[in-house]
């Protein structure tokens, strides 16, 4: 169906060009009774990336990151990191600590004992235990706190204390478990960018889980999507933007047109929308941003497709509007325009047939 | 949110009930406590701070009171040391039995002390099944002693009484440590032992106090055990009392060290209560 | 999750636990078996296995005369124990009122107070106003020693209790007494049915606070209490045996209400606090 040539992302991990890998997971599965939360996930993580673990709730995103901390241990397959198996040894001993979902801080100790706490625990100096807590509470902007007990301390703050607790043990590897969800909007979005430019400051690998594919978009280096336990893409933020593997993937990530169409002789046709493709005949499944059709207006330009509707919903987003426009044989469509847009009754869309990216079906999954 | 007749209502009924059978039989109790018993038994209205010279100056007071006091902290101690990792057992490493082994560990809690207190007895004498069982096995040759009326007695039955009631604060505070705490500790490099000792323990401290101060209390002035078990060694404070009320008829002479002994129980309760608040972190 | 499932379980940690619960249970076990032992109450081993000392128990007057009397006190215990303790839990849990710090020690004294001090102290009390000792001064004590259970339970049950309910009930158009009675006390009933329940039982097995209100009339424990002093003798065991096997009836139904009630898995620990 696909010629050889068809530029189509596959789910295959891509490595990342000048890294070396960190950590390797190969042909992990995890079952609870029952129920199979991961099915043979492999997947390469290269040192000093930002990877997100993208996810509904359910999709074993969670899981997966616990056995890499090692709190769970995978059923089948295996976990390295360099040479050794990371998945033999128990939490303690790896090289890897996390960020909790809910912080985790101890209720008894101040701020700076909790950041010592690994420290302490490890029976380094004193005078090494002091001059590193402070380093890292600088860096989270901390310093004033640091004799306060975290009930003392705002969501927030504790956020910072939970990371620099982490960090300062120079771990290979970090894991953070959705440490943004308990914060509001603003907030969320400042730590957002700090967290990023922590990771570049501190160089350590990252890897991040969350459902909020903005977050991810925004923070990562490379975006795993995982959906029912199986992994849907790994890319970069872009490619995975502009070149969805999957139906669910484009549907997920941002939002999309979802065409289902027939190609016969170079022409794509679903409903009234027509394009010319390269790919050969037969059924196919196109993902077309809203952003990549416009509101037409006067002559078409050669190349372009158009269609007719009549403007259904229309939502304002500030600097877009995304307006849904019914076609005659029932299709709604998605458009963005630029914020400010009187959306008439009718109207005439355009766009570029080669905007339309192949995808394969996304079945249904228990 | 609720008007003053909810609240008359609601407090008045308890706290008329708890003035006429609490406060004021303690008043009266420290009433008692000044006066003094005629050579005719009866007693005499008279105040005065006789009772309480005597209980100063006689050593045999303080000489009990203090026996009193290491029995209990005896039975403290034990019931800590039997009931702390039975508790942390349950709290963490129970899994699917985690139910039924709390019911276990509660019923016991509530059946009659006397038919535990009567089964020990029952057990140690010299003709009890453990001496019968020792000889049976040929570890000893004829019935040991020190098993029954004795300190060791007493000391043994409280235990077996008290340690239930040292599990359940312990396992209620083990409870509300969030888990996530415990996973934190093994990921920043803690062995499960020094979890234990920095985190999990520490958090762990006002069910201990709470447990601690009641197996304490309960045995320092318990009078039955001594009774049934202690022979004339094991004689604790309480007896003194109710002898005082019972044979040797002198209620002032007992109220007084009935008074002292509330005393020395609130005091108790009040510093427990303040070193538990001292360790609950929120 | 238990936090631990990565972690093997210690072995001495499961002998200790099992060795306790030995500890707490054996006791109990021998004197069970002995009721059956027709050698009576020493020796070892048991041997020739008897019904006797349970006829013995049925066919003895003066303990079913005991037996009836503690459960007229345990009824009347009760009732007056819910009476006061269920306003009290509701006046610590919604009222606020100076002196209520003081209001809940002192509520709650007597579950931690050796039975002693209340006993004697209630004593003097009846014998300064000339109050015959009989069983109803035993009720009385029973009641103002178990006031704190019922207060306990009630402020316990009310804790999980979601306000956000009775906020509904008055959104709704009720006012406050409806609300009470339609949203909150319906909730109450699975608390109110295990105090009353745990109150029964420690009030039967209570004797430390009623050695010193008795009057003619012997309670089962006191009854009990008086055989003992003079000599042992087996049917002590059958009816301890008895005694236990209805306790521990009671206190699994006691939990199982509890639990259904809240789903909590810390039932009772709450008696057991100083706070």
């Amino acid at each position: 169906m696909f010629s050889s040539t068809t530029p189509v992302a596959t789910a295959v991990p891509a490595q990342p060009t000048s890294k070396s890998t960190l950590l390797s997971i190969r042909n992990v599965a995890k079952t609870f009774g029952r129920n199979v939360v991961l099915r043979d996930i492999s997947l390469d993580i290269a040192e000093g990336e930002f990877l997100t673990i993208l996810g509904e709730s359910g999709s074993g995103k969670t899981t997966l990151l616990r056995i890499i901390a090692g709190f769970e241990s995978a059923t089948s397959g295996e976990v390295w990191m360099g040479s050794e198996r990371l998945d033999h040894h128990p939490p303690y001993r790896r090289r890897v600590n996390t960020v909790f979902q809910n912080y985790a801080l101890f209720p008894h100790l101040t701020v700076e004992q909790n950041v010592g706490y690994g420290l302490r625990v490890a029976k380094r100096p004193e005078a090494e235990i002091a001059q590193r807590v402070s380093d890292a509470l600088e860096k989270v902007q901390m310093t004033a706190h640091a004799r306060k007990k975290p009930s003392k301390i705002s969501g927030g703050q504790q956020q910072r204390v939970a990371l620099a607790r982490a960090l300062v043990n120079r771990p290979r590897l970090l894991l953070l478990d959705e440490p943004l969800s308990a914060l509001d909007a603003n907030l969320r979005r400042q730590m957002q960018v700090e967290l990023k430019s922590l990771q570049r400051e501190v160089g350590i690998t990252f890897v991040f889980v969350t459902h909020d594919q903005e977050e991810a978009m925004v923070m990562s280096d490379r975006i795993a999507l995982l959906r029912s336990g199986e992994l849907e893409q790994v890319a970069t933020p872009r490619e995975i933007y502009s070149r969805p593997a999957t139906a669910y993937v484009a549907q997920f990530i941002g939002h999309t047109n979802l065409l289902r169409a027939e190609i016969r002789d170079g022409i794509a046709r679903c409903g009234e929308l027509s394009w010319r493709t390269p790919l050969a005949d037969g059924p196919a499944l196109f993902s077309l941003r809203p952003e990549q059709m416009r509101l037409a207006g006067g002559e078409s330009a050669p190349g372009l497709s158009r269609v007719r509707g009549r403007v259904v919903h229309q939502a304002f987003h500030g600097a877009t509007e995304l307006i849904r426009v019914q076609c005659a044989d029932g299709l709604v469509l998605v458009v963005r325009a630029p914020g400010g847009s009187v959306g008439q009754n009718d109207v005439e869309l355009e766009f570029s047939g080669s905007d339309a990216i192949l995808v394969r079906e996304s079945p249904e999954r228990n | 949110m609720f008007s003053r007749a909810y609240r008359t209502v609601v407090t008045a009924p308890p706290l008329v009930w708890v003035t006429i059978f609490l406060l004021v039989p303690y008043a009266l109790m420290f009433c008692y406590s000044f006066w003094s018993v005629s050579s005719l038994q009866t007693i005499v209205h008279s105040w005065n701070f006789e009772n309480y010279r005597e209980l100063i100056e006689k050593p045999l007071y303080w000489e009990t009171l203090l026996r009193s006091m290491w029995i209990a902290a005896r039975v403290m101690l034990f019931s800590l040391a039997l009931g702390y990792p039975l508790a942390y057992f349950l709290s963490f490493y129970a899994g699917k039995r985690k139910d039924l082994l709390y019911q276990l560990v509660i019923i016991p809690l509530w059946v009659s002390y006397l038919v535990r207190a009567y089964a020990w007895k029952t057990i140690l004498g010299s003709d009890g099944v453990l001496n019968t069982l020792l000889q049976y096995l040929h570890l000893t040759s004829h019935p040991l002693d020190f098993l029954l009326y004795s300190p060791f007695a007493v000391v043994l039955t409280l235990t077996h009484i008290y340690t239930p009631f040292t599990i359940l604060p312990i396992y209620a505070a083990l409870e509300h440590i969030p888990r996530n705490l415990v996973e934190a500790s093994h990921d920043l490099g803690a062995t499960p032992a020094q979890t234990f000792w920095r985190v999990i323990f520490p958090l762990s401290i006002p069910g201990v106090v709470a447990g601690a101060t009641f197996a304490f209390v309960l045995s320092l002035g318990d009078f039955l055990a001594p009774l049934l078990l202690g022979g004339p060694s094991g004689i604790m404070i309480s007896n003194i009392v109710v002898s005082l009320f019972g044979a040797a008829y002198n209620w002032p002479l007992g109220a007084a060290i009935s008074l002292g002994m509330l005393v020395i129980v609130v005091s108790l309760l009040f510093v427990s209560e303040r070193l538990e608040k001292k360790w609950s972190f929120a | 999750m238990s936090g631990t499932s990565h972690v093997s379980r210690p072995r001495w940690l499961l002998v200790h636990a099992v060795a306790v619960f030995a500890f707490l249970y054996l006791p109990i076990a021998v004197l069970i078996v002995y009721s059956f032992n027709g050698q009576g109450v020493g020796g070892f081993p048991p041997h020739h296995l008897t019904l006797d000392w349970y006829r013995t128990l049925f066919a003895d007057g003066a303990i079913w005369d005991s037996v009836w009397n503690s459960l007229q006190v345990a009824f009347a215990a009760m009732a007056i124990s819910l009476a006061f303790g269920i306003p009290a839990g509701l006046a610590l849990d919604r009222a606020q009122f100076p002196g209520k710090a003081l209001f809940r020690r002192l509520v709650l004294l007597p579950l931690i107070l050796p039975g002693i001090i209340t006993g004697l102290s209630l004593l003097m009390l009846f014998n300064l106003s000339n109050t015959k000792l009989s069983l109803l001064t035993i009720v009385l004590g029973h009641g103002t020693a178990l006031i704190s259970v019922a207060t306990t339970e009630v402020f316990a049950g009310l804790q999980k209790l979601d306000r956000a309910q009775e906020e509904a009930s008055l959104d709704l158009g009720a006012n406050y007494w409806q609300t009470f009675w339609r949203v909150t006390m319906p909730n109450l009933k699975l608390p109110i049915i295990g105090a009353a329940l745990l109150i029964f039982t420690l009030s039967m097995d209570e004797i430390a606070v009623s050695f010193f209100l008795i009057g003619r009339d012997n309670t089962l424990p006191l009854e009990i209490w008086g055989r003992l002093r003079r000599g042992i003798t087996p049917e002590i065991n059958a009816v301890s045996t008895i005694i236990f096997l209805f306790s521990m009836v009671t206190i699994v139904v006691w939990y199982r209400l509890r639990v259904r009630a809240e789903g909590g898995a810390e039932v009772g620990a709450e008696l057991v606090q100083t706070e």
